[in-house]
């Protein structure tokens, strides 16, 4: 079946069998290997991809379901030439160790701050009726799909910290 | 994955008809529970309708006081809408009590009515289980049971409904609408909508073949304190061994539904009634269970998770 989508701002068409995932779809057809497949069952949130403004788990997703959707990969995030804040602060806090599970990190920490703005609540909120804060312990909540095996949680909390106070 | 054709249905009434037309159809929302059941093979569809894009995506008011939470609303949606929040807080408190960021973008409102159990047997397809293969046998009966159920069970399976979300719905009485393939639409109460085992526990729900859910009601609010409290084995990110689901008047009265324990989200009148002494609403909401040696720690758990949210409700603790 024929898709459309846009990829990190980018028209791209590809003709994929209904079963392909938008995981697969990312990296085999269209090349962009950053996005991660861990578990390929929505569990350890290493596909984690930003579709449409919101994170999502792209290993559990039809790319057919798709048509005409707004994907935001690793690689549209930034390069080595141009890293996003985040990337950039990923690497000041040493916020990874194997890296395998970073590009995840890196896409659901960016969505995450999105979503702290936005005022989405969260389990570890005592008020859900007033504005959540970027606190460690707000992040490590709203980060508990992404696992890292390596455990560079602490230090990718530090890197998200230092972010969401470069914007406050 | 086994292959499967995929359409986008264009209205409600047509995607149910469409649904009952094609031998083997489902339909599609969220997907998340669905395409990770579908990579197993543990469901087979041989085609998809896709119901995205039907418009069942907004919360409105109804002339009555509550509120229509389309059946396309993603959980994270209506956990953050302000109305939800203001005056079904239980609901907000067990979406976000659930699964993950990712997944709470993606699922929809039905779809995580319409959940599948995390039974450990169920997801292994070379273990007996009468949900996946009726008259298979259950090999949980027997086997490691500490996540499963001592409610609403039966020989035939002990599997739980996994949720957290229908629990709080459960506590509030809201309603499931669906329309049928012949274009009538129905109300279904949330008591009704989830069943137990029986002997045909591959029948989870109350819906017939091809009938789908256009949205989910919540009467009036009932005022007092909204509470969603989930017991795990890890603090995130995990499914309930117990949770309690509760709406606390001032003085102590109110209504509590509990999950982790059973079929469906389990609530009973007498249970109620007997608020706010803790635990003689913990006997009378376990009454009839049936534990194995492995969950029968879910009736100490479930009176103490209740104490817990007792205390909660009357300020007594964070």
């Amino acid at each position: 079946m024929p898709v459309n989508l846009i990829v990190n701002g980018k028209r791209e068409s590809v003709d994929v069998d209904t079963r392909t995932t938008l995981l697969d779809t990312l990296r085999e057809h269209l090349k962009l290997t950053g996005t991660k497949k861990g578990c390929d069952h929505g569990q350890c949130g290493a596909c984690t991809v930003v579709v449409n403004g919101e994170r999502i788990n792209s290993c559990l997703t039809f790319a057919v379901m798709h048509e005409g959707d707004e994907v935001t990969t690793i690689e549209g995030l930034g390069m080595p030439d141009n890293l996003h804040p985040m990337q950039a602060a990923f690497i000041k806090h040493d916020g990874y160790q194997c890296g395998y599970c970073t590009p995840g990190q890196i896409c659901s920490a960016v969505a995450t701050l999105e979503e702290i703005k936005r005022g989405i609540p969260s389990h570890v909120q005592e008020d859900i009726t007033q504005p959540p804060r970027a606190t460690n312990i707000e992040m490590r909540e709203r980060m508990s799909g992404n696992i890292c095996r390596c455990g560079a949680y602490s230090n990718i909390a530090d890197a998200m910290a230092e972010v969401a106070g470069e914007r406050a | 994955m086994r292959e499967f054709t995929y359409e986008r249905a264009a209205s409600p009434a047509e995607a149910a008809a469409a649904a009952v037309r094609t031998q083997g159809a489902k339909f599609i929302a969220g997907g998340t529970n669905l395409i990770d059941l579908m990579k197993l093979e543990i469901e087979t569809p041989r085609h998809l309708i896709d119901v995205n894009g039907l418009g069942l995506d907004k919360i409105t008011e109804t002339d009555d006081g509550g509120l229509r939470i389309g059946a396309l609303v993603r959980n994270t949606a209506c956990a953050a809408d302000k109305r939800v929040r203001r005056d079904y807080g239980v609901l907000t408190r067990a979406i976000v009590a659930g699964a993950s960021g990712q997944l709470r973008n993606k699922a929809s409102t039905a779809g995580n009515l319409l959940q599948r159990t995390r039974c450990a047997y169920f997801y292994d397809t070379n273990m007996a289980c009468n949900k996946r293969k009726p008259e298979s046998g259950c090999s949980a009966i027997g086997g490691v049971s500490r996540q499963l159920g001592l409610l609403g069970v039966s020989d035939k399976c002990i599997a739980t409904y996994p949720g957290d979300m229908a629990v709080a719905l459960r506590v509030l009485d809201a309603v499931v609408e669906t329309v049928k393939p012949d274009g009538t639409a129905r109300a279904i109460p949330i008591a009704e909508f989830h069943r137990m085992w029986g002997d045909t526990p591959h029948i989870e729900t109350a819906l017939e073949p091809g009938e789908l859910i256009t949205a989910v009601t919540l009467p009036r609010p009932l005022g007092g304190k909204h509470i969603y409290r989930k017991v795990r084995d890890r603090r995130s990110y995990a499914f309930a061994l117990v949770s309690v689901a509760a709406v606390i008047q001032k003085d102590g009265t109110g209504r509590f539904a509990v999950g982790g324990v059973a079929s469906k989200p389990w609530r009973t009148a007498d249970a109620d009634a007997a608020l706010p002494n803790v635990s003689a609403a913990a006997r009378a909401v376990t009454s009839g269970a049936t534990p194995t040696e492995d969950n029968r720690f879910k009736i100490a758990l479930v009176e103490r998770t209740l104490a817990g949210v007792m205390a909660e409700a009357q300020g007594k603790e964070g």
